[in-house]
């Protein structure tokens, strides 16, 4: 048996078929992935993320400390609120996870990093964090639920009451606000998501998980497993970790130069020193989109052919269901042109390399 | 609880065949397959023709989340593959026993569909693999 999340009973009663995820009984489905899928797409959504882990940085330094840690550079942070999606990187310049961090106040910054990497995460931010003086809490005590979706914000207001809702429905996109709620406790409603479209993820104290899920039922917001999860992340073009990016490649080998904050030049943070290089000399390989033109599922690990020799391999693959064809990101050789070959059972099936996000907010987008 | 027809025969991989008039036998992947692939969104038909032994990848279905074989279920040769799934691939999924058929194949022993398991045996299979 794994690890429950507060909803679990939730789950079983809704009809949720429960897989092993890291370590956690975790839904796949809740009947069928690719509704749910369409759901997110067009309605409302939501999903039980209470695996991830949210960490709490506090200190007269988490700043610098920060600016240190992360290859983005929070210093991008203007206003109280905003959140910022950056690597944390080893001495190497590989990718140790990928994480979201807010900036709350000037001595607290709030970081929600991945369920499969918590435990070396944690040992690498309270490494680091010595140096600073800054104190790592990991929220155990919180719980995440992300609704998501085109009509996810108003169902959500609507489940929060009036007295939450004057409060964060102004709340702008990739901002946090906290808030202290009659039922529900302190919480702190976050408008960022995984899958493409608008909404929240509302983090809560676990006790009150249950009434929240429940609230959200009665507003007709569709429960979603990780089914779905990950073909609206794939299909929004947002990368997984160890899949697409793990110890053994930088950002720049997976499509998330964009991440790298290299300005101001002179600012240290761990693995600059690997990464200006690799900027400097160009990449071997990358990461880009492909769309199957044959009949078929692309699937992780499938080969990348160009002109018969073999050009990489694809990282994560599924059949996309707003786009109605197989989609993958795939890491392959940094000249690969317009069109390459996948090798299904034998075939080589043709695909067309395109730039990722497949579809977002409702939408085709290649 | 998935649906399991009397009149039909299955095996340990969860193919159903069922027995037509002029001796040539349907397959297809049962009830409890489709429930725990999830939604098919791929399935690749044997053509016409083709021959199989016993235990032989036959078919391959995909669904979201990932791509299963299909298993002949006796020697023999295919006499028709379902067109409908290349459009339609969910009619695994809404109708397994019915529309969502995979192919019809021409038995090289007339015998063969007597000496598979019964509708009561794959049930006891089943209940046994769940636990």
């Amino acid at each position: 048996m794994g690890k429950r999340t507060p909803l679990y009973d939730m789950h079983i009663s809704q009809g949720a078929r429960m897989v092993d995820f890291g370590g956690w009984d975790m839904p796949i489905n809740y009947g069928s992935q690719i509704q749910e899928h369409h759901v997110v797409r067009n309605d409302a959504g939501m999903f039980d993320v209470s695996h991830m882990t949210i960490v709490d940085l506090t200190g007269d330094k988490v700043r610098e400390f920060l600016r240190y840690l992360l290859a983005n550079n929070v210093d991008r942070l203007k206003d109280k609120g905003k959140a910022l999606y950056s690597c944390m990187l080893t001495e190497q310049g590989t990718v140790i996870d990928d994480l979201i961090v807010y900036y709350v106040d000037d001595n607290f910054y709030r970081m929600v990093v991945n369920s499969s990497t918590r435990e070396k995460d944690l040992a690498w931010i309270n490494k680091q964090a010595e140096k600073f003086n800054v104190s790592v809490t990991v929220r155990d005590e919180l719980t995440m639920i992300a609704v998501q979706g085109p009509n996810a914000r108003d169902k959500a207001h609507l489940a929060l009451g009036k007295d939450t809702t004057a409060q964060v429905k102004d709340t702008a996109v990739f901002f946090i606000r906290f808030v202290s709620d009659s039922s529900l406790g302190d919480i702190a409603v976050a408008r960022t998501g995984y899958t493409g479209e608008d909404g929240y993820e509302i983090m809560l104290p676990k006790e009150h998980a249950s009434t929240f899920w429940a609230k959200l039922a009665e507003q007709e917001v569709t429960p979603c497993g990780l089914g779905a999860r990950d073909t609206l992340r794939l299909e929004a073009g947002m990368n997984l970790y160890g899949s697409d990016m793990d110890e053994s490649t930088t950002p720049l080998e997976a499509a998330l130069a964009w991440t790298v904050a290299w300005e101001p030049a002179d600012r240290d943070f761990i693995g600059r020193a690997v990464l200006d290089k690799q900027r400097a000399e160009g990449v071997d390989k990358k990461l880009v989109g492909l769309v199957l033109e044959d009949k078929g599922v692309l699937r992780n690990h499938q080969t990348v052919f160009v002109d018969g020799l073999e050009a990489g391999e694809i990282t994560s693959g599924s059949f996309s269901p707003t786009v109605g064809k197989a989609i993958a990101f795939a890491r392959v050789s940094s000249n690969i042109g317009d069109t390459c070959k996948v090798e299904i059972r034998g075939k080589q099936l043709t695909a067309k390399v395109v730039k990722p996000p497949f579809a977002r907010n409702g939408k085709v987008c290649i | 609880m998935s649906d399991i027809p009397q009149d039909f025969r299955y095996t340990k991989t969860h193919e159903w065949i069922a027995q037509n008039d002029e001796g040539s036998l349907t397959v297809g992947i049962t009830d409890h397959a489709q429930g725990l692939l999830g939604d098919l969104v791929f399935v690749e038909v044997p053509e016409e023709g083709t021959t199989f032994q016993e235990g032989d990848d036959s078919a391959v279905v995909e669904s979201v989340k990932a791509a299963s074989d299909v298993y002949a279920p006796v020697d023999g040769e295919v006499t028709a593959g379902n067109e409908l799934l290349d459009d339609a691939p969910e009619t695994i999924n809404t109708d397994p026993y019915g529309d969502g058929w995979i192919y019809k194949i021409k038995p090289e022993d007339e015998g063969a569909f007597d000496g598979l398991m019964d509708a009561d045996a794959y049930q006891e299979f089943i209940e046994l693999s769940d636990d």
